[in-house]
């Protein structure tokens, strides 16, 4: 395939940024997004031009670390991280615009690279059951229904990539918060520190800039993890709660 | 100095690990943390440590650390602690709960993993491992980590290559990444509590060493570029393999030798480089441009049964229509016992065999087909489609975005590729490498595996060190300490901060042709064709050779593009490349001096009659440690060789059979 990208290029946090367009070809529709980037990014040190950055890691789509607006969409056409994305999601001759995720709470570092150390601080906020190594019970001692269990898992497997974020007009974190919530709030560990969690979280999620969820849905259709929308109505839920025991 | 060997090393002195204590194998851990010297609450928060990784083993080490009041510092070169390689484990942990009364033991787990690594690991270490195997679950389960359960509420097992009994626990297939994030949350608490500071997007790149022991690192911050010093009481390598010296690998891209190496450069032994897992189940290469390979976790073994045409002239033909009595499931006929579960290195070795025998599978990459089959075709059959999808439905879907082929319709083909390193910073009991105050954990150490792993025991391992051995024994060097200041300005300090600006300078000078990843990728080829799944006398002096040659070409001719004062992505892959440029050339020199097969190490020259790994444990039950020797121009110098004489006096050396 050939292609046409027009890639955001800037050089770092506070510099001026533009759209560049390159031309690239002979690309295998076998390949991913990622290593295509890597073939142009080989075509440019050749040419002695400054590739682009980008970030990107295990390359399973697992580690969240890849991110990138591809045609105005987090991740690109498929539900997926970046790195799970192949070419052949797309069509020869394309034009394919790439930019970084846009959000107050993910400052510009360079290229298509932003900082979401936002997300690490609303976990440091109270994502977590406190409990010391040496400190726990024989495992199967806490029992836990298999359907509480498995919906458990499901908001677990939110890897912190921000396309919630990046996907929602209002740049809103609450889908990365509702899945945490819901995560720890389904199983007994995490029941002795509910309340506290979620009004913690929701401070810290509000002093980094996040924006208010007004339930619009793109953060769930972003997902590539699939974590459901739903888990917001829990944050919600377990909000409310919390200001109602304080009373 | 002792004579030239085979004109690529010395011999020096034996080593040994002199820190486990004596008496019966299952009180040592508890007399080793009796003996330990203390640390009162009020002393710790005198005392600091330096953290290079936050995979399982650094993570948890940070928090238990954290927890216990000590001053940490965590170092990882990702955005967030959460990203580190230890995400992407798939499979499961292993621990002799014995939940599923199916005869598992302390005992057998330590049996299973010493044979499991053809008793190249050492007893006292595995034996610790077994024992602490039990707390890490619980440990896990109260942080909220939410492993697959019974309709009882209870925790569920399932099975792993090399075993007979189910001590896996797992959470679908994406163990690895619910273990890392319950360390994680762990560490970002301890974070906000203020014991724990943590530095992302920083790489290590040289250790400091003071009056003989290790005080602190250089750092660059990867955004500004500034390099950090940063000193404390004590540093902990947990910084993971280096599977990506072979640049195609199961590694994440960043996975890299830095921290390991720069210590070895340092001091520090580095112990059975050559030990290299090939993971046989892997997506296979489909071309040129690839950057990485795609684990599909072991536990699909369990079900799927793996095969391959009998006949030669079938390999391009639907499998659907190939019938039962045409398909060889290789593994079952050769291995009745233990079937599809065998161990890692037989599953990899026979799939190289069959498909060396022109019966592989797929589409050809070059004029040879690479892949055998792995059918769901009879699971199915026995089991729902459901059922099947709450098993594996996670990696079937990642198989079929790849491939673009659906698992439940078609056999997955699959490959072997490197995956995990067993050999790192040699270590002793208290996982303190030859450099006082030096610590190596998880991956990073050599300790644990011998020269195969088993499935499972990875996590199980990492979390072990994090958690239970490293805040144990870390504690005996601590109680000493503090120790004497070291001045920001002290000659050792500077030394260090010269020698990572030079080094960086002279990368960006060169500007030579090539790219840097043009040479990872002809270092990984050399290393795959001569120092990968099989390995031959005549193979690795060619390598050897052959990596000189490009070491040579890189200092003349790499082109690193930018400046070192920002963020610079080829700055930073370089450093790492020049790393495994050098490490490469050890870990060949290991597997030549090594005229034995064994594990993840099989030479051509030492094998049965059938065809399997012939051990010699007459001339090579030892660790080999390597020290490093210095520089000669163009590359390091001889190499020195240390034996680690392994005793085994609790479990029998025997030939390793799974038929």
């Amino acid at each position: 395939m050939n292609l046409t990208l027009q890639i955001w290029r800037q050089d770092g946090p506070n510099a001026q940024g533009s759209m560049v367009t390159y031309p690239v070809s002979d690309i295998s529709e076998d390949m991913s997004f990622l290593e295509m980037l890597d073939v142009l990014n080989e075509s440019l040190i050749e040419k002695g031009e400054e590739p682009v950055a980008f970030d990107s890691d295990c390359r399973e789509g697992i580690c969240g670390m890849c991110s990138l607006m591809i045609n105005g969409q987090a991740h690109g056409p498929e539900v997926t991280t970046t790195c799970q994305l192949h070419m052949r999601s797309f069509s020869d001759g394309d034009t394919i615009t790439v930019e970084p995720w846009r959000a107050a709470a993910f400052p510009p570092v360079r290229d298509l690279i932003v900082d979401r150390s936002a997300l690490d601080r609303v976990i440091q906020a109270g994502g977590y059951v406190s409990v010391n190594t040496g400190a726990a019970p024989e495992a199967n001692n806490l029992q836990v229904r298999k359907p509480s269990a498995d919906r458990a898992f499901d908001a677990a497997t939110c890897i912190g990539c921000g396309a919630c974020v990046a996907a929602c007009p209002n740049a809103s974190g609450m889908l990365f918060l509702g899945a945490k919530i819901t995560h720890l709030g389904e199983l007994p560990q995490g029941q002795s520190q509910r309340s506290a969690r979620v009004v913690k979280m929701l401070n810290q999620h509000d002093a980094e800039d996040f924006g208010g969820c007004q339930n619009l849905g793109e953060c769930a259709a972003a997902c590539p993890k699939e974590i459901p929308l739903d888990v917001i109505n829990q944050l919600n839920q377990d909000f409310l709660h919390s200001k109602k025991s304080a009373r | 100095m002792s004579e030239l060997i085979d004109d690529l090393y010395r011999l020096g002195d034996p080593i040994a690990d002199t820190k486990a204590p004596d008496g019966p194998i299952e009180n040592r851990w508890t007399k080793a943390k009796f003996d330990n010297k203390l640390v009162n609450p009020a002393n710790r928060r005198k005392l600091s440590v330096i953290i290079v990784g936050t995979g399982l083993a650094g993570s948890s080490a940070a928090a238990t650390l954290g927890e216990a009041g000590y001053h940490v510092k965590s170092f990882c070169y990702q955005d967030s602690p959460r990203r580190a390689h230890s995400i992407a484990a798939q499979g499961g942990i292993n621990a002799a709960k014995n939940y599923n009364d199916d005869g598992d033991s302390v005992y057998r787990l330590f049996y299973d993993t010493v044979k499991g690594g053809d008793y190249r690991s050492r007893e006292n270490n595995v034996y610790r491992l077994a024992e602490v195997s039990n707390s890490i679950i619980d440990q896990c389960v109260a942080q909220g980590v939410p492993f697959a359960r019974d309709y009882g509420g209870l925790l569920d097992n399932r099975s792993f290559g090399g075993v007979q009994v189910a001590r896996t626990f797992y959470a679908r297939g994406q163990t690895g990444q619910q273990l890392l994030i319950g360390a994680y949350q762990a560490m970002e608490r301890q974070v906000a509590a203020g014991t724990v500071t943590a530095y992302t997007r920083h790489e290590m790149l040289e250790v400091i060493v003071v009056d003989g022991r290790a005080r602190g690192i250089i750092a660059r911050d990867m955004v500004t570029g500034e390099l950090e010093t940063h000193l404390a009481d004590a540093v902990v390598l947990a910084s993971g393999g280096y599977g990506n010296v072979f640049f195609l690998s199961t590694n994440a891209m960043g996975c890299n030798v830095t921290a390991t190496w720069r210590a070895h450069r340092k001091g520090a032994y580095f112990a059975n480089p050559c030990y290299t897992q090939i993971h046989p189940t892997c997506i296979p290469v489909a071309g040129d441009y690839q950057s990485k390979l795609t684990l599909m976790s072991e536990s699909l073994r369990n079900d799927g049964r793996i095969w391959v045409p009998k006949n030669r002239d079938d390999c391009e033909k639907d499998p659907r229509q190939i019938p039962e009595e045409d398909r060889d499931y290789y593994l079952e006929r050769i291995y009745p016992a233990f079937g599809n579960l065998v161990p890692r290195d037989i599953a990899s070795r026979q799939a190289k065999n069959v498909c060396d025998d022109g019966r592989g599978v797929g589409p050809k990459v070059g004029d040879f087909r690479r892949g055998v089959y792995l059918d769901f075709s009879d699971a199915l059959s026995r089991m729902s489609e459901a059922a099947i999808a709450e098993k594996y439905g996670n990696l079937f879907d990642m198989y079929q975005r790849i491939t673009g082929e659906s698992p439940y319709e078609v056999p997955m083909r699959i490959y072997p590729a490197v995956h995990y390193t067993m050999g790192g910073l040699w270590v002793d009991y208290d996982l303190e490498t030859t450099i006082p105050g030096l610590y190596a954990a998880g991956e990073a150490n050599f300790s644990d595996h011998g020269a195969n792993r088993l499935g499972a025991s990875s996590l199980m391992q990492c979390l072990a060190d994090g958690y239970f051995v490293l805040p144990n024994t870390i504690r005996n060097y601590l109680a000493s300490g503090p120790y004497e200041p070291v001045a920001e300005d002290a000659p050792e300090v500077l030394q260090a901060q010269a020698d990572v600006r030079e080094r960086l300078d002279k990368l960006l000078s060169i500007n030579g042709d090539r790219t840097v990843d043009s040479f990872h990728k002809e270092l990984g080829h050399i290393m795959w064709e001569y120092c990968g799944m099989e390995r031959t006398e005549e193979g690795l002096r060619k390598a050897i050779d052959l990596i000189r040659s490009l070491r040579e070409e890189f200092w003349r001719n790499v082109r690193v593009l930018g400046s070192a004062d920002t963020l610079n992505q080829s700055l930073e892959k370089a450093g790492r490349v020049a790393d495994f440029l050098e490490l490469g050339e050890l870990m060949c020199i290991d597997a030549l001096h090594r005229r034995e097969s064994c594990g993840g190490h099989f030479r051509a020259e030492s094998q049965t009659e059938d065809g399997e790994a012939l051990r010699d444990d007459e001339k090579f039950a030892y660790v080999g440690a390597w020290q490093f020797s210095g520089n000669e121009a163009g590359g390091p110098d001889a190499p020195i060789l240390h034996k680690e004489d392994l005793v085994y006096n609790f479990i029998q050396l025997k030939q390793r059979s799974y038929k």
